[in-house]
C-alpha cells in the first residue's frame, strides 16, 4: 500500500430540489485496498459513486485528488480514462454476444476504421480472466453462464479498461453461498495485483471478510472510517443505523383466535402437493425453504393467479374458488411480489399512482376518480407506514428499496385485507430499513391482520414470525414454534 | 424565469410547454411572413380541417397510451361511413328521413366499436404484437371496404347532412363543437376514470398492473373499442364534410395522427400523456399548413414540414432533458 492514497474526496456536497444526498463526505482508498462502503438505502452511496464517477457534480467546496493529482472537474469519459470503473448490480452485459464480445466491448466500439478486430478481442478477453485466474470459455454467448459468471465477466471487462479502481454494487446480491465464496476468491486476486476495489454489499459477514477497512455513511453523513479488525455485524448495523437490534423470538399463541384461512390437502402438479395449515386472526406464519420448495407457487394460488388442482382453499370458513386475482383482492387477500421491480411495483409511475392501484374503487365520487380521496388516502399512508418522499408524484423507481417495499405494503393495507402474504419482502432493503419493515409487519399483526412470510432465510421468518412452514420441494415439511426450537435447528433443517 | 417555467408547468404539466411553444413560434413567424395570416379565414380554415385529423389523433391515442398501436384506424372510419351510407340509402337516400340518419349514425358507431373490439380481444387474448394485430385489421377492413364499393364512391344523402361537416352553430363550425367535446370526454376519461388509470399503468407495466389487480384483458379490449367509435365518429364527419363515403378517404392521415400525439409529448412506449397538449400540437399541425397554403406554398412542401418540424421537436426534448439530468432530482 503506498502512503498517499490512491482516491481522497473531500468536503463532498450534493443536493437534489432541496434535499441534501450528501452534507459534506470524505472519502479516500488506498492502491490495492478493498474497502466497503456501507450505509442503509438512501444515506449517499450511490451519490457519492456517482459523483466520483462523474456523474454528478459537487458543490464548491469539493476536493477530488486522485494519484496525487487534484482533479477539478470529474467527467464519465475522464473517470475513464483515469481507470475508475463500476461495475452496477444489473451488470450492464449484453445476453447475446459471447463472453469475448462482452469483455472486449471497449475495443469492439473503438477499433480502427470503425472495423472489429476480433482476435484483439479475444486476445484482450483472455488476458482479463488470466488475471483473475479464471477460466472461461469466451466464444460462449453470455445468456449461458450462471448469473457467478456473467459478474465474473463484467469485473473482467473493467480489467480491459485498465482499472485502478474498481466499485463494486451489490456483487453478491444473486449469487449462492459457494458462488459469493469464489467471487471473494477474485476480488483478493484482483487486489493483490495493485487494483483497489470498493464493495458496496449488505451481506455484512462478506464485507467484514474481505474488507480492509469499511467507510460507514448514514443520511448524507460520514459515520466513520474503521480498520474491519475487531467490527462485528452488529456493530456495522449500529453504526449504519444508528440504533441497537435485538433479534428476539415474537411468536405467541394464537389459538383463541378465529381461524381466517384454512388451506386443506392443496395440491398444484409440478409445484406443491397436499398443502394443508391454517391462519388465525393476528397471526404470522412463516414459509422458509430452499428455492424450487414451491413457496412462491402455493401463494399465488393463494392469491388466485393461478388455480389449484386438488383440495380446497377456506375463507372464513366458506370455500373459496378464485377465478382471478381480482377475486382474491375482493376476498380480502393481498399479496406482495417477491419481484418487487417488474411485479410488485409499475416502477416509471408515480408513489401515488402505485399506491392507489388497487384501491381504485375507493377513491371514486360519481364513479369518477376523486382527486382529493386519492391526495388524501396517498398522504394518509405514507404518514402512517413512514414513507420518505419528495412529492407523490415522483416515480416510484427514485425511492430506495425499503421506501418502495414500504409503498408496496400500503398499496395492499389501502384495500383493507384479511390476509397479506409477503413474499421475499426484504430483498434489495438494507438492514435498518428491513428492521423498518417488520415494524410495520408486527403492528399490522397487532392490528388483528392475518399474515404470511415467505423467506429463504430462516433467521427472517424464525424472529417474526409464530409459527414456521419448513416447504422442500412442493410439499409441507415441518411446522415449528420458534419458541420450542433453536434457529440452527431451523437452519439445520432448511439447509439439510 | 425559472420561476415561471415552475409555474407554468405546475399549471399545465410540463408535457405542455413543447406545443405552446411551437405554437407561438408558428404564430409569430407567419404572422411575420403574410400579412393575412392572423385572419379570420386562417382561424376558419384551421377550424374545419382539424377535426378529421383530430378525432383520427384521439382514437391513435388511447392505443398508444398502452404502449400499442391502431394501424387500422383511417379504414374503420371509412368502414363505418359506409354502414352510415348504406343505412341511408336502403331508407331513401337523399330523403331520408332525421331518424334515419340517427338510426345511420348508431349503425357507424357499432361498426367502428364492432372492429375496435374485435382488434381488442385479439390483443388481449393472443398477447400479439398491436402493430400485427391492427396491420391484419387494416388490410382486412380496406379489402372489405374495397370489395362492397368496388372501389368507388357512395354518395347521395339527405341536404341537411352537409352542415355536420360544413354549418356552424354560434359562429362555431359544428365539426370542431363535435372534435371538442371528442377532446374534453377523453381528457375526463385518461385523467378521471378507472379506464383512463389503468391504461396508463399497463402502458407502463402490463404484469404489474395484473398483480395489482386490474383486469388488463378488459383494458385492453375496451381501449380499441374506443379507439373503433372515435373512428366512427371522424368517419361520419367525413361523410358530412364530402357528401360521400369512398374507401381511402384520409388514408394519408394514418401516420400523421402518430405524429401529432408524440408532438403533443405522448411518450413512444406508452403509460405517460395526456390529451390538452396533443389537442395544442394539432392546432400547430393546422396553422403550419394553412400558413404555408396562404403564402402560396406547395401542399406537399407543408407535410414535409411537419416532418421537419417533429425532428426539431425531438432534438429540443432530448437538449432539455440531457440538461435536466444536471439539475433534476434523484432520491
Amino acid at each position: 500500500m503506498s502512503a498517499e492514497p490512491l482516491l481522497s474526496l473531500k468536503n463532498i456536497k450534493v443536493t437534489f430540489g432541496g434535499v441534501r444526498a450528501l452534507k459534506g463526505v470524505s472519502f479516500e482508498v488506498n492502491a490495492g485496498e478493498v474497502h466497503c462502503l456501507a450505509g442503509e438505502n438512501g444515506c449517499g452511496k450511490s451519490t457519492l459513486i456517482k459523483v466520483i464517477t462523474g456523474v454528478y457534480k459537487p458543490e464548491e467546496g469539493a476536493e477530488i485528488v486522485f494519484d496525487g493529482k487534484p482533479v477539478s472537474a470529474m467527467t464519465p469519459t475522464l473517470a475513464q480514462s483515469l481507470g475508475i470503473q463500476v461495475i452496477w448490480q444489473d451488470l450492464a452485459l449484453f445476453g447475446e454476444m459471447s463472453v469475448a464480445e462482452n469483455i472486449g466491448f471497449q475495443l469492439a466500439v473503438t477499433g480502427t476504421y470503425g472495423m472489429v478486430d476480433k482476435h484483439a478481442i479475444d486476445e484482450a478477453a483472455e488476458k482479463a480472466l488470466a488475471r483473475l485466474g479464471v477460466r472461461l470459455d469466451i466464444h460462449k454467448p453470455l445468456k449461458e453462464l450462471p448469473i457467478a459468471q456473467r459478474q465474473i465477466v463484467a469485473i473482467a471487462r473493467a480489467l480491459v479498461g485498465e482499472a485502478r479502481l474498481v466499485f463494486m454494487d451489490e456483487p453478491t446480491a444473486s449469487l449462492t453461498q459457494s458462488e459469493a465464496d469464489y467471487l471473494i476468491e477474485i476480488v483478493r486476486n484482483l487486489s493483490a495485483s495493485g487494483v483497489a476495489v470498493v464493495f458496496v454489499s449488505h451481506r455484512l459477514a462478506e464485507v467484514l471478510e474481505i474488507s480492509h477497512r469499511i467507510t460507514i455513511l448514514r443520511d448524507g453523513s460520514l459515520v466513520g472510517v474503521y480498520p474491519v479488525e475487531g467490527m462485528t455485524q452488529s456493530r456495522v448495523t449500529e453504526l449504519m443505523t444508528g440504533r441497537n437490534f435485538d433479534s428476539a423470538v415474537i411468536a405467541s399463541d394464537h389459538d383463541e383466535a378465529p381461524v381466517v384461512l384454512s388451506v386443506r390437502n392443496l395440491t398444484r402438479h409440478g409445484e406443491f402437493r397436499n398443502v394443508s395449515f391454517d391462519l388465525r386472526r393476528g397471526e404470522t406464519l412463516g414459509i422458509t425453504g430452499l428455492l424450487g420448495a414451491g413457496r412462491t407457487e402455493l401463494a399465488l394460488t393463494l392469491f388466485g393467479m393461478h388455480r389449484p388442482h386438488e383440495g380446497e382453499i377456506l375463507l372464513e370458513g366458506q370455500k373459496v374458488d378464485f377465478a382471478s386475482n381480482r377475486d382474491a383482492i375482493r376476498a380480502g387477500v393481498a399479496y406482495l411480489s417477491e419481484d418487487r421491480l417488474s411485479l410488485g411495483l409499475n416502477q416509471p409511475q408515480s408513489i401515488a399512482d402505485n399506491l392507489v392501484m388497487a384501491s381504485l374503487d375507493r377513491i371514486l365520487s360519481h364513479g369518477l376518480i376523486s382527486p382529493a380521496k386519492k391526495r388524501d388516502v396517498v398522504s394518509h399512508w405514507i404518514s402512517a407506514l413512514g414513507v420518505k418522499i419528495g412529492t407523490p408524484d415522483d416515480p416510484i423507481r427514485t425511492l430506495s428499496g425499503g421506501n418502495q417495499q414500504r409503498v408496496a405494503i400500503a398499496k395492499w393495507l389501502a384495500i383493507s385485507p384479511k390476509i397479506l402474504i409477503l413474499d421475499a419482502p426484504t430483498v434489495g432493503v438494507d438492514v435498518g430499513a428491513r428492521a423498518g419493515i417488520f415494524e410495520i409487519v408486527r403492528k399490522l399483526a397487532a392490528e388483528g391482520l392475518s399474515i404470511i412470510i415467505i423467506s429463504d432465510e430462516p433467521p427472517e421468518v424464525y424472529f417474526n414470525a409464530d409459527r414456521v412452514i419448513h416447504m422442500v420441494e412442493g410439499r409441507l415439511e415441518a411446522v415449528y414454534d420458534p419458541r420450542h426450537t433453536s434457529l440452527s435447528e431451523l437452519e439445520s433443517a432448511v439447509y439439510a | 424565469m425559472k420561476t415561471f417555467i415552475q409555474t407554468f408547468n405546475a399549471r399545465f404539466g410540463a408535457d405542455m410547454a413543447g406545443p405552446v411553444v411551437a405554437f407561438i413560434a408558428v404564430m409569430v413567424i407567419f404572422g411575420l411572413a403574410a400579412d393575412n395570416f392572423l385572419s379570420m379565414a386562417t382561424f376558419g380554415s384551421v377550424a374545419f380541417q382539424l377535426p378529421e385529423l383530430g378525432l383520427l389523433t384521439l382514437a391513435m391515442l388511447l392505443p398508444l397510451l398502452t404502449g400499442g398501436i391502431n394501424l387500422s384506424i383511417t379504414f374503420a372510419a371509412n368502414l363505418s361511413g359506409l354502414a352510415a351510407a348504406w343505412v341511408l340509402q336502403s331508407h331513401g337516400g337523399v330523403d331520408a328521413s332525421a331518424g334515419v340518419f340517427a338510426l345511420a349514425c348508431v349503425a357507424a358507431l357499432v361498426t367502428g366499436g364492432a372492429a375496435g373490439a374485435l382488434t381488442g380481444v385479439a390483443i388481449a387474448y393472443t398477447r400479439a404484437h398491436p402493430i400485427l394485430v391492427t396491420l391484419s385489421m387494416m388490410i382486412f377492413l380496406r379489402g372489405l371496404g374495397e370489395f362492397l364499393t368496388r372501389g368507388g364512391d357512395v354518395s347521395g344523402f339527405p341536404d341537411y347532412v352537409a352542415p355536420i361537416g360544413h354549418g356552424s352553430l354560434f359562429g362555431l363550425p359544428i365539426p370542431l363543437l363535435i372534435f371538442i367535446v371528442c377532446v374534453a370526454v377523453w381528457h375526463v376519461l385518461l385523467t378521471r376514470s378507472k379506464l383512463g388509470f389503468g391504461l396508463l399503468m399497463i402502458g407502463s407495466n402490463m404484469e404489474a398492473a395484473d398483480y395489482s389487480g386490474l383486469n388488463t384483458r378488459k383494458i385492453v379490449v375496451l381501449v380499441y373499442t374506443l379507439s373503433g367509435i372515435m373512428c366512427a365518429i371522424a368517419g361520419i364527419i367525413m361523410l358530412a364534410r364530402f357528401n360521400s363515403v369512398r374507401v381511402g378517404h384520409g388514408e394519408s392521415y394514418l401516420l400523421i395522427t402518430v405524429l401529432a400525439a408524440f408532438l403533443g409529448g405522448i411518450n413512444p412506449f406508452g403509460g405517460f400523456g395526456r390529451v390538452l397538449p396533443v389537442f395544442v400540437a394539432l392546432i400547430v399541425l393546422q396553422l403550419l399548413s394553412s400558413g404555408l397554403n396562404l403564402m402560396g406554398a406547395n401542399q406537399h412542401l407543408a407535410t414535409a414540414l411537419w416532418g421537419v418540424l417533429m425532428i426539431v421537436v425531438m432534438a429540443a426534448r432530448t437538449i432539455v432533458s440531457k440538461f435536466r439530468i444536471f439539475t433534476g432530482k434523484k432520491v
